[in-house]
């Protein structure tokens, strides 16, 4: 199988959207015949990663890597970027406003459960410029 | 016990049926706050919920449960109740309480 690359543009602020990108890399990972325990991985991360573009970032873009050994996600984003990485990764840390909370989000568990669904994962992020985040998940 | 065994019960009413009936239901998970299922929902789990949007059921998806149950008679928003149908997710509700819900699936997970 050689490296296949998905990418998505990702709304920013529409949450009846959010989670498309997931389902369709979900879908075809499937399609591919890759185990359902990399598959339930990868979707978690990346839909978790979906809805904090959205609610953070004003969208953004995902690309999806796929090859025999490792699915890698990098999501890209020009929002106002994490000023301490280190406390957006405390589980229950959340800068989201209530109208994400009362829809069930915004409980600080993203990033967490991020790095918690991969094998790698590698904030990089500038004040006012942006964010990326790589995560790798191994086959 | 799958999907199908559950709907056949009487436990609860089946709002959607989804694509996997024969699935069969690994554990019971309760919870509401979407960003903590998103991480602890097991895989084939029964799902008993009240938050009814369409997150939920992208959450349901992705997290790779079973099936959902929407408990206190909380029903499924428009938008959801679509998402369910394209996207085959088995959805119940019921009256019960979420405990009792979940009771109730439980009871029949040990037999």
């Amino acid at each position: 199988m050689e490296a296949i690359c998905l990418t998505y543009d990702i709304s920013p602020d529409d949450f009846t959207r959010a989670g498309e990108a997931s389902s369709d890399v979900k879908k075809k990972l499937k399609q591919m015949g890759v185990g359902p325990e990399a598959i339930r991985k990868v979707a978690i991360a990346m839909y978790e990663g979906e809805i904090n573009m959205v609610i953070h970032a004003n969208g953004g873009k995902i690309r999806v890597e796929i090859t025999p050994e490792k699915i890698v996600m990098i999501l890209d984003d020009v929002g106002p970027g994490i000023p301490d990485v280190d406390l957006a990764m405390q589980a229950g840390y959340s800068t989201a406003p209530d109208e994400v909370r009362s829809l069930g989000f915004g409980a600080g568990m993203g990033l967490p459960n991020m790095k918690k669904y991969t094998d790698e994962m590698e904030v990089e992020t500038h004040l006012g410029v942006g964010t990326k985040i790589t995560m790798v998940v191994n086959i | 016990m799958t999907v199908q065994d559950l709907a056949d019960s009487g436990l609860f009413a089946l709002e959607n049926e989804g694509d996997e009936m024969d699935r069969e239901i690994t554990k019971c998970f309760c919870c509401d706050l979407l960003s903590v299922a998103m991480g602890r929902a097991p895989s084939g789990c029964a799902w008993v919920t009240v938050m009814g949007n369409m997150n939920t059921l992208a959450v349901a998806s992705l997290a790779d449960a079973a099936c959902v149950i929407m408990a206190e008679g909380v029903p499924l928003d428009a938008t959801a109740a679509n998402k369910a149908k394209m996207q085959g997710i088995t959805v119940f509700k019921t009256e019960l309480p979420i405990f009792e819900a979940a009771l109730a699936i439980h009871e029949r997970l040990t037999l």
